[in-house]
């Protein structure tokens, strides 16, 4: 009894967090919701048995993927009422097909039989495992341990492929240029001299050496502006 | 069947992963001009599936759907990783993520 209110309440939780999602007019809200969504999902693995899922899902889902998401939404400077033009137009074509799917999916349900003898079919089963952790690592590491392997290779080529697209030169980035580096040689910077008693390094032309080249380069600031109008504000 | 799903039974779980994903389709043609709202729809899809298979796989005593659901998982977050990448490039230089401007590649 008490595990079909936990249940349900956990699914009702999920389907509204599901239609914010879908429906709310900030994209932040809209991830946050997907935050909600993603931990209620969780319960429900919970209540199925899968509490290893479960835990993936809030650590792996909600600490990294809605966290990403959160990071594009507030790093894009992106006019996000504009993106909302149309929404009128695209609903009852939106609707149409939710509800043709919906439908087509009852259709199916209710025509589903579950074959008598399922069970004596061979199913991956750990007997002696304690937990559901130490099930599902035994059944990775022997059965699955290709697709396991062929999963982390999926990663490693989106984390390559991620870095690869967004990396980009700008020309203001101070990097290391290993080159230029060895090139260098002490006379390019080092001046040894020799002053005199009393002789300051003002009269031979200051610290900065070699002498033409600090010259050449001036430190180029943009100057500050204070704007104190109050239309600009926030 | 394990006692949490045999309390709740097979149906519920289906019904609610169901609905999840008729909602997912429903929020990509609602945004059609939000590339990130359809990334979020498509994950809200993704996960219709996986409470699918986590049901199945407790209802039937077969650990197979949950090892498949890790894999699903695991496609979920790159598909996430290159998709949220894509959007930031193409903001970068066009200056908009509207999915109607996308017609670089058209000849």
């Amino acid at each position: 009894m008490i595990t079909q209110i936990v249940f349900w309440f956990f699914a009702v939780v999920l389907i509204g967090s599901a239609v914010m999602v879908v429906s709310a007019r900030n994209p932040v809200h809209s991830v946050l919701f997907l935050i909600l969504a993603f931990f209620n999902a969780a319960g429900l693995f919970l209540i199925a048995g899968a509490e290893f899922l479960a835990m993936i899902l809030v650590i792996a889902y909600v600490g990294a993927v809605a966290v990403l998401f959160l990071f594009v939404v507030m790093m894009l400077d992106v006019n996000f009422s504009q993106l909302r033009e149309g929404l009128q137009r695209y609903f009852p074509v939106g609707a149409a097909v939710g509800l043709v799917l919906f439908v087509e999916l009852a259709l199916s349900a209710s025509a589903w039989r579950i074959a008598p003898n399922v069970r004596d079919l061979p199913h991956a089963r750990v007997p002696g495992a304690s937990s559901n952790t130490e099930a599902l690592g035994e059944l990775i590491y022997t059965h699955y341990v290709f697709l396991f392997q062929a999963c982390g290779l999926v990663l490693l080529v989106a984390m390559i492929g991620a870095i690869v697209l967004t990396l980009r030169d700008r020309p203001s980035a101070k990097r290391q240029d290993v080159a230029v580096q060895h090139a260098r040689v002490p006379a390019d910077t080092l001046q040894m001299m020799t002053l005199g008693l009393g002789e300051s390094t003002t009269g031979n032309g200051g610290f900065r050496r070699p002498i033409g080249k600090s010259a050449e380069k001036p430190v180029s600031r943009p100057a500050l502006v204070i704007e104190n109008s109050p239309d600009r504000e926030g | 069947m394990l006692p949490g799903i045999a309390n709740v039974g097979l149906g519920p779980y289906l019904t609610v992963s169901a609905a999840l994903l008729v909602l997912g389709v429903f929020g990509i043609f609602l945004n059609r001009k939000n590339v990130i709202t359809i990334m979020m729809s498509i994950e809200l899809i993704l996960l219709a599936g996986e409470i699918n298979l986590v049901a199945f796989s407790s209802a039937l005593g077969d650990l197979s759907g949950q090892v498949f659901t890790l894999f699903v998982l695991t496609v979920a977050a790159a598909e996430a990783a290159i998709g949220l990448a894509i959007v930031t490039v193409y903001f970068r230089n066009r200056g908009s993520i509207q999915v109607e401007d996308v017609t670089l590649m058209k000849g």
